[in-house]
């Protein structure tokens, strides 16, 4: 390895010294402030890097085999700081009114967001797995945090079994790939693939087929999303935040890399079973959702049809494609980091405020947070003037230049179903209510941190859905 | 720079109102007053001007701004003003202000946010009056949409959450599919010229085969049937009228109503001339069939609002045949009828809400003989009914009779069963007044005050303007003479091998 390859790598390297420095503080004395601290800045200080060093054409490169560090990687590795970020924002409140010991919980979450940035810019199977084993074995860890309660465990367990599950199915189906290949390149599956024409042996469909079923339950689409509710219900509210954003995101933009190496758009079978995928997934997410009474369960079934939306962006493929995917995903981060930093701000001591009833005369009792929610629940439902809207406009829009008129109707058609239970929450919090759920209040400068981060990120929402040419340009710029 | 000003003042005032209401109910209140007040004085200011420029130029534009806004995608901040829009943005701020007078007294909670979210719907309606770049009227159709929603979800009546969530839906639905069909419109253009645009102007000359340019039109024709609404697209509308606080029913009747018939005029004929031709004997039969059932509907209603609104159907269904008949007489009856609808429309859902404050009910079972008590509001009422019957010497008159006599050299056989609509509008209206203000009196209502001097000050100019344009419509006709002859003859002058398949068909169009 050169010293180039080294400098490369900074990125990397502050998250891994970061959760190191963090554990050795730990050792000497347990001060949530301090770790907290550590850890907003060791993100800030990494972004800072990325946008004005890594980021430079010259600065960009490949380390053969495993990584590559181009503009879309580096894009979502951006992503995938800020989301942990904002994740990390809304913890500190969240957590000082927990029991819990607190501390460990930074060294999880640097921990994961490394794991998603590697697994954002691998271009090669043992990378792939490394970057989603770290992340993996993070969350499990992550989503049972709160030991004490039940749910919790529950939800940790659920995740544990199911996505060692998976990483085997990705495993078995890597091996097979390699034995026919030879390779566990991307670039050279892709060749081989290219030179043997279009036919392809069975043993490489079964390879493939089963890295659909990997890949499938990571993003949580249906088939594979049975653990999405539960998990979502059962972490902790900032967790939730994470497995919804940076985690499906990374995946997602890992997908878009692999099946852009291997030139997958020219395999019709490969192409029908992501198109049933996403199919099955805008509907069964949108008609799952439909009878919920938990707010987080609802938002776990809405994302289940947003990673539809969004394959559907995949699916156009092209330029166009690409763009609509990054765009949707930045629209997507911030809205969903919203709501679940709204759910998380309203939580009190003993439980998560999920239930519908939390929500009801919200308008009356907080009027700021229920007009924030307010607009992020309209940026899912995907109305003008949010981010949410542009997202949506991006995808229908590569959908429609691809012809891919079947997909993009069921999304119109999906969005009107969507729109039902996101109003039937906006109606809740407008109901008027004489008494209101109070919250053991903790010290008000506790609270001021997230209701800075949901602030910035409902400015955010507006901003990107009023003018969104300066992000559109962005994407453009870095792919 | 006049036209961008005109939507900033609206949102700019809605967003003051919105944080000057946590010192002073009474501020936003005036603040919302003096923002659609400005408003409705520049856009009659422009009127005066743009007389003689009308009449003397060939070019119906009188004024066009254009900004870019998003241009990845070609989406400009692209505004124009013709006689159209210029009538149709005097009746939405002369109505707004009215809006904002009527709910002086009757909204009392969150009145900030009631004020935003009135001048925000205001300010999306003269955005979707303005636009001339597709993408923009899609984000202003819906920036209309949302305040809308919160307006009858929040201070509506007993149902309100229902009738909001319809409203939503169908609107939202309808509109999703307009989107489908603009992107549709927008990528056949660029691949044709290579010009990535969402501009109206530049849309307009698209040539589309047959079956393309027939989906791409019922995706437009779906939002504005549902907004307008046509007969089996109106199951939002009673309950949304009967369930919003009076000034959302006026917004709704009077202004959301049109922004579909306007859509119909500027979008759908010009952009689909023939698909237009091929479906207009469909539409006008919708039409027809929309003023005869809303008109049975509303006679059998006893709920006050929602009488009055399904007279909205049945007049709408006025603007469907109107608008498929293809002449400019015609053309001209519907913009008449859109502008006198909205008048006396919204004047009798401000006489029912301000009913509604002094009874509690909207029953009109429970009425009777509010005549002797109210002398002054029944002779408002009495005038509205009328309007509303088309009776001459009114609005409504000019507009059916202006339809009607387009429509017959169109299609004799549906013009005649409209006219029956009219013989049903005489029984609904007059059971109105028969009902209400005459008859046994309601004896449970003893208090009965009769119009104050605020309700006055509503109600007085507008039976003013509804018998003024009844008896003077000239104004008017000349405002739109130029925007609705090129309407006319967008859908006449196309190749005549489009006019000849219509003929094939046994259309009976001239």
């Amino acid at each position: 390895m050169s010293k180039a390859d080294l400098i490369c790598l900074v990125p990397l390297w502050i998250l891994s010294s970061a959760a190191i420095l963090i554990f050795f503080s730990v050792s000497v004395k347990r001060n949530h402030k301090v770790i907290f601290l550590i850890t907003v800045l060791s993100f800030i200080a990494d972004f800072i890097w990325l946008v004005s060093y890594s980021i430079k054409p010259e600065h960009q490169q490949t380390i053969e085999p495993l990584l590559v560090f181009d503009g879309f990687g580096l894009f979502n590795i951006g992503l995938i700081l800020l989301t942990s970020l904002i994740v990390a924002m809304m913890s500190y409140a969240y957590f000082e009114q927990r029991e819990e010991r607190k501390e460990e919980y930074y060294i999880l979450l640097i921990l994961a967001a490394l794991g998603a940035c590697i697994l954002v810019i691998s271009k090669h199977f043992v990378s792939l797995f490394l970057g989603l084993e770290i992340l993996s074995v993070s969350l499990y860890a992550l989503i049972a945090y709160l030991r004490t309660r039940e749910r919790s465990d529950e939800a940790g367990i659920k995740y544990l079994i199911l996505a060692a599950f998976s990483s085997a199915f990705l495993l078995f189906g890597m091996a097979l790939i390699y034995a026919v290949t030879g390779s566990m390149e991307f670039t050279e599956i892709g060749n081989w693939l290219k030179a043997s024409g279009h036919e392809m042996p069975l043993m490489m469909m079964a390879g493939f087929g089963l890295l659909i079923v990997g890949v499938g339950f990571k993003l949580g689409v249906v088939p594979f999303h049975m653990w999405t509710p539960d998990v979502y219900e059962g972490a902790p509210a900032p967790v939730t935040a994470f497995i919804a954003t940076a985690s499906k995101g990374g995946m997602i933009a890992l997908l878009v890399r692999f099946f852009h190496a291997i030139h997958g758009f020219q395999f019709e079978s490969m192409v029908g079973i992501f198109a049933a995928l996403a199919i099955a997934s805008m509907f069964i997410g949108n008609f799952l959702a439909l009878r919920q009474n938990n707010v987080k369960r609802i938002l776990a079934y809405s994302s289940i049809a947003h990673l539809g939306y969004l394959l559907v962006a995949f699916l156009a493929g092209g330029e166009l494609g690409i763009e609509a995917v990054s765009f949707y995903l930045v629209a997507y981060f911030v809205t969903t980091l919203g709501s679940f930093g709204i759910l998380a701000y309203l939580s009190d001591k003993e439980r998560d405020a999920e239930l519908l009833e939390d929500y009801r005369g919200l308008l009356w009792s907080r009027p700021l947070t229920a007009v924030a929610f307010s607009a992020m629940l309209l940026s899912l439902a995907g109305i003008p003037l949010t981010a949410g809207f542009i997202g949506k406009f991006y995808v229908v829009a590569a959908g429609v230049e691809s012809n891919l008129w079947l997909l993009v109707l069921i999304l119109v058609i999906n969005s009107v179903i969507g729109l039902y239970y996101y109003i039937k929450i906006m109606a809740i919090m407008f109901d008027k209510k004489s008494e209101v759920r109070t919250a053991e209040e903790l010290h008000p400068l506790v609270y001021l941190m997230s209701s800075f981060t949901l602030a910035i990120l409902t400015i955010m929402l507006i901003w990107l859905g009023i003018n969104p040419s300066g992000m559109m340009e962005l994407i453009k710029g870095i792919l | 720079m006049i036209l961008p000003v005109l939507i900033i003042i609206l949102m700019a005032g809605g967003i003051l109102a919105g944080l000057a209401s946590k010192w002073s109910a009474a501020a936003a209140r005036w603040i919302s007053l003096f923002a659609v007040l400005a408003d409705l004085s520049l856009v009659i200011v422009l009127w005066i001007e743009s007389g003689a420029k009308l009449v003397a130029t060939n070019s119906s534009w009188l004024l066009d701004y254009q900004f870019p806004w998003i241009k990845e995608f070609g989406i400009s901040f692209h505004l124009a003003l013709d006689g159209l829009s210029l009538l149709m943005l005097m009746l939405t701020f002369f109505l707004g202000v009215f809006a904002v007078l009527i709910s002086w007294k009757e909204i009392q909670y969150k009145i900030g946010f009631f004020h935003f979210n009135l001048l925000w719907v205001l300010a999306g309606i003269a955005g979707v009056f303005l636009t001339m770049d597709l993408f923009l009227f899609y984000f202003f159709w819906e920036v209309m949409l949302i305040p809308m929603y919160f307006l009858i979800g929040i201070w509506g009546h007993e149902n309100k959450q229902y009738a909001a969530f319809k409203f939503f839906l169908f609107t939202q639905a309808s509109g999703l599919l307009m989107l489908l069909a603009i992107l549709g419109l927008f990528f056949i253009h660029a691949e044709q010229s290579g010009i990535y645009s969402f501009d109206y102007f530049q849309l307009l000359g698209t040539s589309l085969s047959p079956t393309l340019a027939r989906w791409l039109m019922l995706g437009f024709l779906a939002a504005f049937a549902v907004k307008l609404p046509v007969f089996p697209f109106h199951p939002w509308l009673p309950d949304a009228h009967s369930q919003a606080p009076t000034a959302g029913s006026l917004i709704l009747a009077g202004l959301l109503l049109k922004t579909g018939a306007y859509g119909l005029i500027r979008f759908v004929l010009p952009l689909f001339p023939s698909a237009s031709i091929e479906i207009a004997p469909w539409a006008m039969l919708l039409g027809v069939i929309g003023i005869l059932y809303g008109a049975m509907q509303a006679f059998s209603q006893t709920d006050l609002k929602r009488l009055i609104a399904y007279t909205s159907v049945s007049h709408m269904g006025f603007v469907m045949l109107g608008v498929f008949a293809f002449n400019e007489v015609a053309m001209q009856g519907v913009v008449m009828q859109m502008i006198t609808h909205g008048l006396s429309t919204g004047a009798l859902f401000i006489l029912a809400g301000g009913l509604y404050e002094r009874i509690h009910t909207r029953d009109i079972l429970q009425m009777g003989g509010f005549w002797k008590k109210m002398p002054f509001m029944g002779f408002i009422a009495m005038v509205f009914s009328m309007a509303s019957l088309g009776l001459p010497g009114l609005g409504n008159f000019v507009a059916e009779f202006l339809t009607l006599v387009g429509s017959w050299q169109a299609n004799p056989t549906l013009t005649i069963f409209a006219t029956i609509g009219l013989v049903a509008a005489t029984a609904y209206s007059l059971r109105i007044m028969q009902k209400v203000f005459l008859g046994p009196e309601a004896l449970q209502h003893h208090d009965l005050q009769d119009l104050s001097v605020r309700e006055k000050i509503i109600l007085v100019p507008m039976t003013v303007v509804i018998i003024w344009l009844g008896l003077f419509p000239q104004p008017i006709i000349n405002t739109v003479k130029t925007p609705v002859k090129q309407v006319v003859e967008s859908t006449t002058q196309k190749p005549v091998s489009s006019i000849q398949s219509v003929d094939m068909k046994g259309g009976t169009h001239e």
